[in-house]
């Protein structure tokens, strides 16, 4: 079980808000968050991927504390190993689709799956700068995916994609988060994108 | 035309800029990674050389380096080194002198790359030198050869500080803008445009070159 009690203060063009989430999430399950801009709900995938610390509360995954304020624990990002699909796609101009995912895992045969799954094996060894946004998207879904995570954190995954191509990998994606029961936090401005998945909703601000 | 004074200057501007890349980086690296009042007061520091006098910062240094005071003292009690009117004393007059030019655009650059890229390379389990290895140095890399060109042209061109620090001794201290200052007190101007015309296309060449570099590195996502 996934648990989540965080608060976080935030600022914002409108003045400060806080950011509260209070919550249990099964693990192996889809959560699509929704909520207008500036809401929080980046933040709220960053606290949870341990690249943001809460003001107070805590994060327990399967027994086991990632943040805890009054304990004073705080796991590094890199010790909860998070699947992290960024808005701004953040893929490293330096490396080629291949070297992206060997950069995230030493699995070639892992790495082979993934380049086929996404169909960028005849990109491989393209680097970010030479492929569309929808290739540039794909590619970061994959190497959220390389590290094999439990949880898989999406924020705003789909927005540069056309309704064809999204469609197309919204369906593989249904598939691949069944093969690799991963808990998945799916962050979208359009609440009906993500109806293909089946999963609870949550809404973090007004709407 | 005797050719030490350009060697001299070389030998000393290659020591300078490979001492600063092994200082610059980490540097540049610790200046980026947020911000406090401690680190604010360092950068103040380091780049006080772009806005001295290098004539103060001369002044300030032949204090420092004096064998009469504390760490210079201990160094010459200890080891013999003298800093004043010594090579070695040019060289760290130089490393503080030409510091700016490797650490500022080393931060800047830093600074200009999107957060989530080193973020993303956390989520994949990266430690933090990891990821300045891997993914922000290789992406700052046209902004580190600039301030390595910089570095070394800087200390090519060095003339107020080298001479408060090391006077004008032949085969140690004498660099050319010392030699083109002494040819010109002694009316020997052919000697002067000799110094002068090398010590240009030197840093002329080099800047061209880094400029080439530069527009290489900027390819259209059309190509």
């Amino acid at each position: 079980m996934i648990s989540i009690n965080i608060t976080k203060k935030l600022r914002g063009h409108g003045g400060q808000l806080v950011l509260y989430v209070t919550k249990q999430f099964v693990p192996g399950s889809v959560t699509k968050i929704y909520g207008p801009s500036g809401a929080g709900k980046t933040t709220f995938l960053k606290i949870i991927a341990g690249l943001i610390t809460p003001d107070e509360g805590c994060i327990t995954v399967n027994g086991i504390a990632w943040a805890d304020t009054n304990k004073r624990i705080n796991l590094p990002a890199q010790k909860r190993r998070t699947g992290f699909v960024f808005q701004d796609y953040a893929l490293f101009p330096n490396m080629t689709v291949k070297q992206h995912l060997q950069y995230a895992t030493n699995d070639a045969k892992w790495i082979a799956e993934l380049l086929m799954l996404g169909k960028l094996d005849n990109l491989s060894d393209q680097k970010p700068l030479y492929l569309s946004g929808g290739q540039q998207q794909r590619l970061a879904v994959l190497r959220a995916l390389a590290i094999k995570p439990d949880i898989l954190l999406m924020d705003e995954p789909f927005s540069a994609l056309d309704n064809r191509t999204k469609t197309e990998l919204i369906a593989e994606l249904v598939e691949i988060f069944k093969q690799l029961n991963c808990t998945v936090f799916i962050v979208s401005h359009n609440r009906h994108e993500l109806d293909a998945f089946a999963g609870e909703e949550i809404c973090i601000g007004e709407e | 035309m005797d050719l030490a004074p350009i060697w001299l200057t070389l030998k000393l501007a290659a020591i300078t800029t490979l001492l600063l890349l092994l200082i610059g980086l980490p540097l540049g690296w610790w200046l980026y990674k947020g911000r406090s009042v401690q680190k604010l007061i360092i950068e103040a520091l380091i780049t006080m050389p772009l806005v001295l006098p290098p004539s103060v910062l001369g002044f300030y240094l032949l204090l420092a380096f004096s064998p009469q005071n504390g760490f210079a003292k201990w160094l010459h009690q200890a080891f013999n080194i003298q800093l004043v009117f010594s090579f070695q004393g040019l060289v760290l007059a130089s490393v503080i002198y030409s510091m700016p030019f490797m650490v500022g655009p080393v931060r800047s650059a830093l600074q200009q790359l999107p957060a989530s890229l080193a973020q993303a390379s956390y989520t994949l389990g990266k430690t933090r030198f990891q990821t300045f290895i891997h993914v922000l140095l290789p992406n700052i890399k046209p902004s580190l050869v600039m301030a390595i060109v910089l570095t070394f042209a800087h200390t090519l061109g060095e003339f107020g500080v080298v001479l408060m620090i090391g006077g004008n001794i032949p085969g140690v201290t004498r660099v050319a803008s010392i030699a083109v200052y002494d040819a010109v007190e002694q009316m020997d101007y052919a000697a002067a445009g000799n110094y002068s015309l090398i010590l240009f296309a030197i840093t002329f060449v080099m800047l061209i070159s880094v400029f080439i570099y530069n527009k290489s590195q900027v390819k259209s996502p059309l190509k």
